[in-house]
């Protein structure tokens, strides 16, 4: 059919399609935007002080057990992150998505907020909570069971803390991707399985499980490296337990004096691994089809729980007890008690830290600004972007698609401290200068922003069976045109989920705002990791409050929009 | 006008004269002359209109010294841009080697950055008034580039709740005893000037043996020398192995279980210069605001308010503080902190891991 729409020039009427010359400059952008970072990164691997050439980078990575050592540590908890994450996450989404359990939304919205949550703000909140004696929850726990002043129940100042707390700020992604495929499979497969025969359990095992299995690897996947790349919660909790992990350790290789070969060294074998990992995302993804969303489906049906309905419930209250409800109820208290580790009473309620957020302290004001004007335009661009590039590549229209597809997922394989520092060496000197300027913080959490949104838009557009443009482009429409009139609508919702994913993603960024920051382009992000460093979580806790009441606005209005446009999601026609 | 072409003419001689000397020749090592606090200044500075504070001074310290200068000459906005002694270094440089200009006045609590900025020639001379009269010659630069803002001890602490005076360890090397393993939290000197500068007395008085043993303590690790008095009034450790004594003098004075424990084998002395630097873009603000900080009034604010001590000759200790002189103090040297910091810093991380 598509073949016989391009046999028909008469019919294109409307002279040169611009479509190409679009693709290509994109490509071009996105090749700039992490080649430019990359290749200065290769460069200092193999380079020595004096600029030569050598391998004595990696000989002393691997020689040295205090480089290795984080790398060994880094490779345990990404493991078992993402191991978590898909034990929580999986029954979580199924759950949502599948079953009569009541509260449904509820549940959703509430795996949102954890979404939405800086992961290095719920590291300081549990540091609230579980701090091995000024902890909340270990203060609750002396005082019920009445056990010694220094009796310890939980102490995050762990391994085993820091691995709960990343899983805690990262199930959401696994959660997203499973209960999303499961939303999209339609319920002709299940009904076909009913009507032969197959009960409901058979056909969850044989249909619906198979069909979010590849949703869940690629899940699991980005699980481990969101939880390997992750600078903010090991810098505040395991450096104070006094060991590293790989983040934090390229970052303290950029103390003074800096030394930058081995940070970019050290990166290298981590980009290697993150390559195989998405090659081998590929080869599980790319033997089937997943096209499930065609032109005719019909709604998912629901299992029927029954009396078990009320203890999934109380499972997914469990789970979403530690990302969410614990730590903000924490956070909420510290910013109006006069001790952090008290609980508010009548005696130490106070004002005080809101009015030294907002009237004493001076960098407040300006991070506010940087971190919305960042936010707004990151989203924007980015969204814009993703949207092209993932066109490009499911549709494969652009020789060297898959080069783009690459290009566009490669970023989620550098640690944002490390593609902060490739920013920093490329745009420091001429011909662009950029340090200094909120660009160079731009160009960083777009290039951080792409993996993500680029998967996002990317399974948006593999859902999207192409017979819907080719009618379009059969009955004459360009290619620009049938994207504008039929892909667009269809593409509208995923297109506000990546628009908001970015916008969220970006204001809580701050592995690459750390090392590209000056004191004129400070974020809130940065300005809350400063006060941890010395140790002021009142002001931290009032911050936090504020950045989670306008992400959760923004979130909410997004779903707003969501809900008017969502019934156009092809229920059923 | 005449006032910014002789200031200009200073600086130019300025710079040539450091250029010329590393360490000063007599010829050299004039300072220019004091300048007094002009209305011209001052009309000066507030055309600019603000001015960019790089230190790191306890942040709600800080920011109650901007708040007052701002309350004395309204229309000029300080912005603190706070961080450990040892980022804003590397901020300096960083931002230098960028060609961006960004700070004014900058302070640190390692005093061997200001050897170092010095050897650079990045600060620029400038003598208010107060040091050239109330600063005894060890406490200011004899080039004029700079003076030191606070003076203050890197001490031992306890919570008070936690540890009876008498139970409390007295001597680095009471620490040690594996009672208190677990029960201690320690700044880092990777990220804090006075830690950095302390690690450097205690090393060479107390020696790095204590370090490596204090190691094994299961020491709760922190950053900013400002931090560990925090976590005692948390009470989230009982101990304080080094930390900031106007934070704990801070946290007492407005009824937080903590106490300062000055260790037998003598306590660290930490001297936090201020200076103004060549390229400010507020350079009168800079100015205004470097005057306002070593002076007497702003001075006694921190000494009562902030916990501090003052190298500014008229001001008073604050009463129920123990004086600087029955105190055993060690002995600072900032050159030598500048030859061994990135070896200190080295040695340390392969001790304690971070």
């Amino acid at each position: 059919m598509t073949v016989t729409a391009s046999d028909q020039p008469v019919r294109i009427t409307h002279g040169f399609d611009f479509t190409k010359l679009v693709l290509y400059g994109f490509a071009l952008a996105l090749c700039l935007l992490i080649v430019l970072p990359m290749s200065w990164l290769v460069y200092y691997g193999f380079v020595d002080k004096s600029g030569a050439f050598t391998l004595q980078n990696f000989i002393t990575l691997a020689n040295d057990p205090t480089l290795r050592e984080p790398f060994v540590t880094t490779f345990i908890l990404a493991f078992s992150t993402s191991l978590i994450c898909c034990a929580v996450a999986a029954p979580m989404g199924w759950l949502v998505a599948r079953t009569d359990m009541p509260f449904r939304r509820t549940v959703r919205l509430m795996v949102t907020a954890s979404f939405v949550t800086p992961p290095f703000l719920g590291a300081i909140a549990w540091e609230l909570l579980a701090a091995p004696n000024s902890g909340l929850l270990n203060k609750v726990y002396r005082m019920m069971t009445g056990a010694e002043s220094d009796a310890v129940l939980f102490n995050i100042y762990s391994f085993p803390g820091l691995i709960f707390v990343i899983a805690c700020y990262t199930f959401p992604y696994v959660f997203v991707l499973v209960a999303n495929a499961l939303d999209r499979t339609p319920g002709e497969l299940e009904d076909a399985s009913s009507i032969l025969g197959g009960g409901t359990w058979v056909t969850a095992r044989r249909i619906t499980i198979p069909l979010a299995l590849p949703a869940l690897l690629a899940g699991a996947l980005v699980a481990f490296l969101q939880a390997m790349t992750l600078f903010g919660s090991p810098a505040i909790l395991a450096l104070p337990a006094g060991f590293h992990t790989m983040t934090t350790k390229i970052w303290s290789l950029f103390q003074y004096p800096p030394k930058p070969e081995l940070a970019a060294a050290a990166s290298l074998p981590l980009l290697i691994l993150t390559i195989m990992l998405l090659r081998a995302e590929h080869m599980i993804l790319g033997r089937r089809s997943y096209a499930v969303l065609g032109g005719k489906n019909s709604a998912p049906r629901l299992i029927v729980l029954g009396r078990l309905r009320w203890l999934a419930l109380a499972f997914c209250f469990i789970v979403l007890l530690n990302p969410v409800f614990l730590p903000y109820g924490a956070l909420l208290n510290a910013s109006f008690s006069k001790v952090a580790s008290q609980f508010v009473s009548f005696s130490n309620f106070t004002f005080h830290n809101i009015y030294f957020v907002f009237f004493e302290l001076s960098a407040t004001r300006l991070a506010l600004y940087n971190t919305f004007v960042l936010g707004i335009a990151t989203a924007t661009i980015g969204t814009i972007v993703a949207v092209v590039i993932s066109y490009l590549t499911t549709r494969e229209a652009v020789t060297g698609h898959k080069a783009l597809g690459f290009l566009a997922t490669a970023p989620v394989a550098i640690p944002g401290i490390v593609l902060g520092v490739g920013l920093f060496l490329s745009y420091t000197r001429p011909p662009f200068v950029l340090y200094g300027t909120l660009w160079i913080l731009l160009l960083a959490f777009l290039t951080l922003a792409m993996p993500a949104a680029y998967q996002q838009m990317q399974s948006a557009f593999k859902a999207i069976h192409p017979e819907l443009e080719d009618a379009s482009r059969i009955l004459g429409a360009t290619r620009l045109r049938a994207l504008r009139e039929i892909t667009a609508p269809l593409l509208r919702t995923s297109v506000i989920a990546t628009w908001c994913f970015v916008f969220v993603g970006t204001i809580r960024e701050l592995s690459a705002a750390i090392m590209l920051f000056t004191s004129e382009t400070k974020v809130i992000s940065v300005l809350i990791f400063d006060l941890n460093e010395s140790g002021d979580l009142a002001a931290i806790s009032v911050l936090g409050i504020i950045m989670l009441i306008v992400t959760s606005c923004i979130v909410a209005l997004a779903n707003r929009l969501r809900s008017g446009g969502g019934n156009v999601r092809l229920r059923d026609n | 006008m005449k006032t910014k072409l002789t200031r200009r003419d200073v600086l130019k001689a300025g710079t040539a004269l450091t250029a010329v000397s590393l360490f000063a020749e007599p010829i050299c090592a004039a300072a220019p002359p004091a300048e007094a606090v002009t209305p011209a200044l001052i009309e000066a500075a507030k055309k600019e209109g603000k001015v960019v504070h790089y230190t790191s001074v306890d942040l709600p310290l800080a920011e109650k010294v901007a708040k007052a200068f701002e309350a004395k000459y309204p229309g000029i906005a300080v912005r603190t841009e706070r961080t450990g002694a040892e980022r804003v270094f590397t901020r300096i440089a960083q931002e230098r080697g960028s060609n961006i200009h960004a700070c004014d006045v900058v302070q640190s609590s390692d005093a061997a950055h200001f050897v170092v900025w010095k050897r650079e020639g990045i600060l620029a001379p400038y003598v208010p008034e107060d040091v050239a009269q109330h600063y005894p010659p060890e406490h200011k630069d004899p080039d004029g580039l700079f003076a030191s803002y606070r003076v203050y001890l890197c001490v031992m602490a306890r919570n008070t709740d936690l540890v009876k005076a008498e139970d409390a360890p007295k001597s680095y090397k009471d620490l040690l005893d594996p009672k208190w393993a677990g029960k201690i939290v320690k700044a880092h000197p990777g990220y804090s000037g006075t830690i950095l500068t302390a690690t450097q007395q205690t090393a060479r008085d107390v020696g790095w043996d204590y370090f490596e043993r204090l190691a094994k303590q299961r020491v709760m690790q922190v950053q900013s020398a400002s931090d560990p008095p925090k976590k005692l009034a948390l009470g989230e450790r009982a101990i304080m192995a080094d930390g900031i004594e106007y934070g704990v003098f801070q946290l007492k004075e407005t009824g937080k279980p903590v106490d300062v424990i000055y260790p037998s084998e003598g306590s660290p002395l930490i001297i936090g210069p201020n200076g103004v630097l060549k390229s400010a873009p507020n350079p009168n603000a800079a100015r205004l605001f470097q005057s306002f900080m070593l002076s007497a009034e702003c001075q006694q604010f921190n000494v009562d308010l902030g916990g501090l001590r003052s190298a500014h000759g008229l001001v008073k200790d604050k009463p129920g503080r123990m004086p600087m002189k029955d105190i055993k103090v060690l002995k600072d040297d900032a050159a030598a902190v500048e030859r061994e910091s990135e070896q200190i810093k080295a040695r340390y991380s392969q001790y304690f891991k971070v």
